[in-house]
């Protein structure tokens, strides 16, 4: 349990203690929770009020995830002003309902805000 | 829902199977193959080899808790540390799941095949999932399912292993910009596989709950965003309905 990535298995994994811990840490971690849902999903009917509750929670899952990446981003992202990656979200989100609900149009109208946008921006 | 049960019984699960794969030419496929890059060189830059990075995304699946599972690892945190880390990122798997799980079955699908295919469902091929099956007869939705959802895992092993390889000087911009394909491509795809209100209002409250959360710094965010906000969308779906 206190063993690393690095040190987890030394002495009888070898070279295979770090995919140890990915299994344990990283497959085992996520896959019990789709494990869960397959239990959970036999038991809902097709239109019951849980499963449009669970749909609801899924959703909202996915939106938070979402306004997350947009807020507050790791990796490049991050470095483009947030009023920018704003700016791209709102428009793009309009141009897919103006073209529409055409997903591809909504995804380049977003890029297109967000790199013209930079190039143009001062600083 | 409309597609009945044996439109087309003449085709078979092969077919079917076949039919899916071509999927991963569809905007979403390419999108997440885009976002995968990403992955490969955060893998690099934090000090994986490139068997590691390839196992992960074979065997994890989910993006964001392949993130969480590096960071972790890069900071060197114990073996339980990082199960609780990546756990609490995947949490939201379970109701997604459980949301799939009653579009695809049939009355005779044995459990192992829904355990077994549940593992590729993550946010791409279950948005996807949302946007393509139910126009479907039902018998069609396992091996077409199947089809995408086996060549877009295979495909982004591949990416891992290219863009590890390849990881080298990308402009910032050009970065970021692969960065915001993600967020908007589920904006969108979300908006549009929403078919009843609750669904609708999930996605905006979860838009601002996610973030709001967060900045509040009060710890498990996404999961709070989901169960409140999702029991909030389902109350106000369910009060719109009942009025004219």
């Amino acid at each position: 349990m206190t063993a690393t990535f690095q040190t987890l298995g030394q002495g009888w994994a070898g070279d295979f203690g770090p995919y140890l811990f990915i299994l344990l840490a990283g497959f085992l971690a996520t896959d019990i929770w789709r494990w869960l849902g397959v239990l959970i999903g036999n038991r809902l009917h097709d239109d019951s009020e849980l499963l449009n509750w669970v749909k609801a929670v899924a959703t909202a899952l996915i939106a938070g995830v979402i306004g997350k990446l947009i807020l507050f981003p790791t990796g490049a992202l991050a470095a483009a002003p947030v009023v920018l990656r704003l700016a791209a979200a709102v428009l793009g989100w309009a141009a897919f309902m103006a073209a529409r609900k055409n997903v591809l149009v909504g995804v380049v109208a977003a890029e297109l805000v967000l790199i013209i946008g930079w190039l143009v921006l001062p600083g | 829902m409309s597609a009945q049960q044996g439109d087309e019984p003449q085709i078979s699960p092969l077919v079917w199977f076949a039919r899916g794969t071509l999927g991963i030419t569809s905007a979403p496929a390419l999108i997440l193959m885009v976002t995968f890059i990403g992955f490969g060189v955060l893998c690099r830059e934090s000090g994986l080899t490139l068997g590691q990075a390839v196992f992960m995304t074979a065997f994890i699946w989910a993006l964001p808790s392949q993130v969480v599972l590096v960071g972790s690892i890069a900071s060197g945190a114990s073996l339980l540390v990082t199960w609780i880390a990546v756990a609490l990122s995947a949490v939201r798997l379970t109701p997604m799941v459980a949301a799939w799980v009653p579009m695809v079955r049939q009355p005779d699908t044995p459990r192992w095949r829904l355990l077994a295919l549940s593992h590729f469902v993550a946010i791409t091929a279950w948005v996807w999932s949302f946007l393509k099956l139910p126009t479907l007869p039902r018998s069609a939705r396992i091996p077409y399912f199947a089809g995408f959802a086996v060549i877009l895992s295979i495909c982004n092993i591949a990416v891992t292993a290219i863009s590890f390889l390849l990881a080298g000087a990308l402009p910032v911009q050009a970065a970021a910009a692969l960065f915001l394909l993600t967020p908007i491509y589920f904006l969108t795809a979300l908006s549009a596989a929403a078919r009843i209100p609750a669904e609708r209002y999930a996605l905006a409250i979860g838009l601002v709950l996610g973030p709001l959360l967060h900045w509040l710094d009060i710890g498990l965010d996404l999961l709070w965003a989901g169960l409140g906000g999702g029991t909030l969308a389902w109350l106000a779906g369910r009060i719109t309905r009942r009025e004219p």
